[in-house]
């Protein structure tokens, strides 16, 4: 068998070996199928394959999913071992079935409630005055601000505009004009339908960044594109779909921080790495 | 009454203002507290204490960190992370829960959640403590006293609506006595309807939620 063919069938064999333990994590499956020395032994064979930082990263995953899963073992092993461990569907049975009066009759025999008193001591007392002596009236705490009185107008969407109270155009639209500018730079600079994040946001000024950044974070959030994070490069890349996906929205998502720092932005105008 | 006696007694007395009173917004002492208070030989102070407390039928209960209950006799490194409550030593009588303001039904029910969220080794989702408690409790009552649970501190809840035993349960219940009496317990059938009947109506009055 070629070596590349091996590297293929190893790589399957890992991912096969980490959607088995995710689904050990999510409870699904008993973590005793997982035959450890048996997985430990194909991460052993196919180890010295791997040269490429995806396949060490896969390697390095498979084991991160197989020590949760020998967790989950042992997890299991202790709680059988402890004497808390009852069989659940029996405990279930018993509680269903006990009526209210044997249920109190039995808790009270377990139930030892804190004995806690409230009361108030002459220290206290005296800490108290003292406070109280020292207090300024509210009429000095709360001094009145002295607002300069404004007559009532009615203001045009020019001049919320010009005092940036309002975007000049619709964020919907804003979005839309933005997304396609998006494709149209991963056609000219990216490759593989992406861009770095930075190429794509970078721009002349640091506040027109900081801008770009903020209407980025909307684009992947409403589905109009998404990152792609390769931590072993730390590059981080931005996608855009060709339709909107909107079921974006109804899963569960979760949140990327990228710091667009002044640092960062004269970094990326320098040209070098972030 | 030599000096050395004289020493602890003053000591008792301290511990027993720090373990009566409350001094934070839960109850109890950590450890620590009474190391600082006390000196190194707080659990010799807690010790005298508890023997003292016994013919009140008190006593001074530690919980150690996220129940890491040592097997052996507690290192004082391990006693400084401990919270230390008093509680009563023995048992109430249903009548006496009544009297501190504990219904019948809330009662059953907290035994109930607590019993159901062991069984499931210390997590269950809130959807299924309240389809178990729906089975005995009224619909309505169900959700206002699993908040209830919650406030005393009782259960505790994260963001996905999982129930957990929070700190009052680890203090106040003994979760192996409680298990065991419910296993060996005969099992009695009560219907739903039975809840309103004079007791825990006059019970409703003194319950003060």
């Amino acid at each position: 068998m070629s070596s590349k063919t091996e590297q293929k069938l190893g790589r399957e064999k890992l991912q096969r070996i980490i959607e088995m333990c995710i689904a050990i994590e999510a409870h699904a499956v008993d973590p005793f199928m997982l035959d450890v020395d048996d997985i430990i032994k194909v991460v052993k064979e196919y180890f010295p394959r791997w040269e490429k930082p995806e396949d060490l990263n896969l390697d390095a995953e498979t084991i991160h999913h197989l020590a949760s899963s020998i967790k989950l073992q042992s997890e299991w092993i202790k709680h059988r071992s402890t004497s808390l461990y009852t069989d659940p569907f029996l405990l279930e049975e018993k509680i269903t079935q006990a009526g209210k009066e044997v249920m109190v009759g039995l808790f009270l025999k377990a139930w030892h409630p804190v004995v806690e008193l409230e009361q108030i001591s002459i220290h206290s007392l005296a800490e108290a005055m003292r406070y109280w002596e020292t207090l300024l009236p509210l009429r000095e705490r709360w001094k009145e601000l002295a607002a300069p009185k404004v007559e009532i107008g009615t203001a045009t969407r020019d001049e919320l505009i010009r005092e940036r109270i309002l975007g000049d155009k619709v964020f919907s639209d804003e979005l839309e004009n933005y997304w396609q500018e998006l494709k149209e730079k991963v056609k000219e600079k990216g490759h593989d339908g992406k861009i770095l994040y930075w190429d794509f946001v970078g721009a002349e000024t640091y506040e027109e960044t900081a801008q770009r950044a903020f209407l980025t974070s909307f684009l992947i959030t409403y589905g109009y594109a998404t990152l792609e994070i390769h931590p072993l490069e730390e590059e981080i890349f931005i996608k855009p779909f060709e339709t909107p996906i909107a079921k974006i929205s109804t899963q569960q998502s979760i949140s990327i921080p990228i710091a667009v720092t002044h640092d960062n932005w004269q970094k990326w105008k320098r040209g070098e790495p972030d | 009454m030599s000096r050395r006696k004289g020493v602890y007694a003053s000591k008792m007395k301290r511990a027993t203002h720090m373990l009566f009173y409350r001094r934070h917004q839960k109850p109890g002492v950590k450890g620590w507290e009474l190391h600082k208070a006390l000196g190194a030989d707080y659990p010799k102070v807690l010790d005298i204490l508890d023997d003292y407390l016994k013919s009140l039928d008190l006593q001074v209960k530690t919980v150690f960190e996220e129940e890491k209950t040592p097997v052996e006799k507690p290192a004082l490194e391990e006693l400084d992370k401990a919270r230390f409550y008093v509680t009563l030593r023995g048992e109430l009588t249903p009548k006496e829960t009544k009297m501190i303001g504990w219904r019948i039904d809330d009662l059953a029910g907290l035994a109930i959640a607590i019993a159901y969220i062991i069984s499931k080794k210390g997590q269950a989702s809130r959807k299924e403590v309240e389809e178990l408690l729906n089975e005995k409790l009224p619909g309505w009552k169900v959700g206002l006293n699993i908040d209830r649970y919650i406030r005393y501190g009782y259960l505790l809840q994260d963001d996905n609506a999982q129930l957990y035993l929070d700190w009052r349960t680890r203090a106040e219940v003994d979760r192996k006595a409680l298990i065991d009496t419910l296993l060996t317990a005969e099992t009695q059938k009560t219907a739903p309807s039975e809840v309103t009947d004079e007791e825990s109506k006059e019970a409703d009055y003194k319950s003060n939620d």
